[in-house]
């Protein structure tokens, strides 16, 4: 094929994946036009494999549930997210890349953990953590980096008082894991993070409790799972990985973006402070539009799929693009418009099927207690620095921005 | 209207708990759906129709 043949056709050829985007709050404008013209796309990823980007919201639902779509990471050509992501997976397996009956025996020992009603009890502890940092950046005085003094704060204190693990290790796994998730980091990095985060830490932190047992999540699989030996020690090490890396980072970027949102939406922001009700749909909302994990979930066919007069063939990757399918005009009117009071909560945000969010009853819990507290005592919340300014996370596999400066009326 | 749930498919995401807290609860122990009213009154149907939407392991049917 010539070149010209090439260039002439939109959408000949393979794209490089994932795509840059233009502006930090809205998925890369390419995912829209794909979504239009071209809803299943071959993209090529990093490791030079080929593989289906999905970008409607029907198709990604449809394949998320189906049966013949496997998230077993070690089968050959899985589309792997970033190398760090797929050497932990491969070393420390966790329930997030098994199918059906494997995946249902090692999620259900967490299920009960994260139940709506469990989760209700922990309301007061997460406004107390809240109230106290709102203390602390109130009596400082502007400006704050809400980041760092707030919406990474709360679900790193929640996580380490869920699963027992000490406040001050706090910088130590929080750095691990930005590692890991990182696109850029390059293996030989990823592996000795890996290697210093759960050979070493979560390893002794599991043998601790097992030791002495304290009340709480770590200790309960080791006394009711690892003792009797329904899991081994490294499935125990990959789930507590999961929980410890997934439970902190994904709230707090979100909670972060969100709080841009509204920023850079003041009528929005005003219509919310004006009333506090609309918390709720707020938070659904923000999960709709953000969506922190940005490049997809990953997925691979066990068999041919049919699908939108395609077919997708056994062993063929698949990049369900939820971040894309939360922007589809067909599920939400007005996609790509950031609106307070529309019913968003069918939003993938939080993926579909049955590898869906385990911790969102706690996810939404830190973020319709932090928005709402932040922006009733502190109405008048600005940005200190144009958007344009400040810096995201765009090669990691969980989408953020590292420092959002803010001032107020004081 | 008649509800019906499939507790081997529940995932335990908790989103018909959710959706319609009167109709579905989850087991202390494992997360797993419980239905409340298998036959709830018609005006609680748009929650229903809610809680089949939202959930991610297609468990929850309904019967006219």
């Amino acid at each position: 094929m010539s070149e010209s043949a090439v260039t002439s056709c939109p959408f000949s050829g393979t794209r490089e994946y994932p795509i840059k985007r233009s502006n930090p709050l809205d998925p890369a404008p390419e995912l829209a036009e794909m979504r239009a013209a071209e809803p299943f796309a071959k993209v090529r990823l990093w490791t030079g494999q080929d593989a289906w980007l999905v970008t409607r919201y029907d198709d990604v639902r449809k394949l998320l549930t189906d049966p013949r779509v496997s998230a077993d990471n070690t089968l050959p050509n899985f589309p792997g997210a970033t190398p760090g992501m797929l050497a932990v997976r491969t070393k420390y397996p966790s329930f997030i890349t098994m199918d059906v009956p494997e995946h249902t025996q090692f999620r259900r020992m967490l299920t009960g953990e994260f139940a709506v009603k469990k989760i209700e009890a922990l309301k007061p502890r997460i406004q107390q953590v809240v109230d106290e940092r709102i203390d602390a950046i109130l009596a400082k005085g502007p400006p704050s980096d809400i980041v760092r003094d707030l919406t990474l704060a709360l679900p790193i204190t929640m996580i380490c008082d869920l699963l027992g693990v000490p406040y001050e290790d706090q910088d130590f796994f929080h750095a691990k894991a930005d590692l890991i998730t990182d696109s850029r980091t390059p293996p030989d990095v990823s592996s000795k993070a890996i290697q210093e985060l759960c050979d070493v830490y979560i390893a002794g932190l599991i043998e601790r409790k097992n030791l002495s047992p304290t009340d709480d999540l770590l200790s309960r699989l080791v006394v009711n799972q690892l003792r009797p030996g329904h899991l081994t020690p490294i499935q125990l090490i990959g789930i507590a990985r999961l929980l410890l890396i997934a439970g902190h980072d994904t709230s707090a970027h979100t909670m972060s973006l969100g709080i841009l949102a509204l920023l850079e939406n003041p009528e929005q922001k005003q219509a919310l402070i004006d009333d506090p009700t609309l918390i709720n749909s707020t938070v659904e909302e923000i999960l709709r539009y953000v969506d922190v994990t940005h490049n997809g979930r990953r997925r691979i066919a066990t068999a041919d799929i049919e699908i939108g007069g395609h077919v997708i063939r056994k062993g063929e990757g698949i990049i369900a693009h939820n971040a894309a399918a939360n922007r589809d005009a067909d599920a939400f009117p007005d996609a790509d418009k950031f609106r307070i009071q529309r019913d968003a909560r069918h939003h993938i945000a939080f993926g579909y099927g049955i590898h869906q969010c385990l911790g969102q009853p706690l996810a939404r819990a830190e973020l319709q207690i932090l928005i709402g507290t932040l922006f009733r005592r502190i109405p008048s919340l600005a940005l200190a620095a144009p958007i344009s300014s400040l810096e995201f996370k765009e090669t990691s596999f969980v989408y953020g921005v590292e420092r959002i400066p803010v001032t107020w009326e004081s | 209207m008649r509800v019906l749930i499939e507790q081997a498919r529940c995932c335990g995401a908790g989103q018909c708990v959710l959706a319609a807290p009167d109709i579905f609860d989850q087991r202390e122990e494992d997360g797993i759906v419980i239905l409340l009213q298998e036959n709830p009154p018609e005006e609680s149907r748009a929650d229903v129709l809610q809680a089949i939407k939202v959930c991610p392991a297609l468990a929850i049917r309904l019967e006219d």
